[in-house]
């Protein structure tokens, strides 16, 4: 895994407007397509949220949702192929804090999910993932990738 | 470092399996069905899973909660749980699992209410 530690950089946009100085703290991991890329994944994305200072609740929350967006990618996007890569992005602003997992896979339709919460569904063993992610985050969205495969972005509220 | 630890006692004719550690995908998961499925291969049906080490848990781990109770009960057996965080105890609530099993905070009304 190789990862890139947060650096500032002033929006082009709000350079634009005269508002500059406003920090953004960014991180970039590349995981192989095995399991313990997972922990591997959620470890260093702790690592950055304690150091550009989120809340413990707030870090409990994305680190929840990581784990599951990572691990779907990891499985179902890139089916453990360690040959292909899952990549994350973490932005953080003040008040928001963005994350994209990439995966080369051959693409997603999250409304072919199914609520784990239904009566017929309540004692399935799978199928909580996407569940956990929309419970912690508060965006979560999908983009089928013009390159192949699939990006899920999330985002929290700080 | 195994992600989960569990150790096995007797209590009656209930097996009480104490747990630490993460439930999570992989190794942790993997450890839980492992001990379970061993439970049933020796004929124990009466299993309480102390949950109180348990300081992490995923989407997976909760799946292998729901796997093990199916399991049992199939099996004609009884599947509890003991000593859950709050943390645990907010994600079965949301996932509207903590109907669906028993869970109690004091083991000895856990052992009482086996059949």
């Amino acid at each position: 895994m190789s990862s890139q530690g947060p650096h500032e950089m002033a929006s082009p946009i709000l350079s634009v407007l005269g508002m500059t100085g406003v920090t953004v703290d960014h991180t970039e991991l590349r995981l192989p397509s095995r399991l313990e890329a997972v922990a591997e994944g959620a470890t260093a994305i702790a690592d950055f949220l304690n150091r550009t200072g989120v809340s413990e609740e707030a870090a409990f929350g994305i680190d929840m949702a990581v784990r599951e967006g990572i691990a779907n990618a990891v499985i179902h996007g890139n089916k453990l192929d360690e040959a292909k890569l899952v990549t994350v992005t973490v932005t953080k602003s003040a008040d928001t804090l963005e994350i994209i997992v990439r995966d080369q896979g051959q693409g997603f339709d999250p409304g072919a999910v199914s609520d784990p919460t239904a009566a017929e569904n309540i004692l399935k063993t799978s199928g909580r993932g996407i569940f956990f992610m929309r419970n912690f985050m508060d965006e979560v969205d999908w983009t089928v990738l013009p390159e192949g495969g699939t990006a899920l972005r999330m985002i929290k509220k700080l | 470092m195994a992600e989960l630890n569990i150790s096995e006692r007797q209590a009656g004719d209930v097996t009480v399996l104490d747990m630490s550690g993460k439930i999570t995908i992989g190794e942790g998961s993997v450890a839980l069905r492992t001990a379970v499925r061993r439970m049933l291969e020796e004929g124990n049906k009466k299993i309480l899973l102390n949950l109180a080490g348990v300081n992490y848990i995923d989407s997976s781990g909760i799946g292998e909660l729901v796997s093990s109770y199916t399991a049992i009960n199939k099996d004609g057996g009884q599947l509890k749980l003991l000593n859950l965080t709050q943390k645990l105890q907010d994600l079965l609530t949301i996932t509207k699992l903590l109907t669906v099993f028993d869970v109690y905070e004091s083991e000895s009304e856990a052992l009482s209410s086996f059949n």
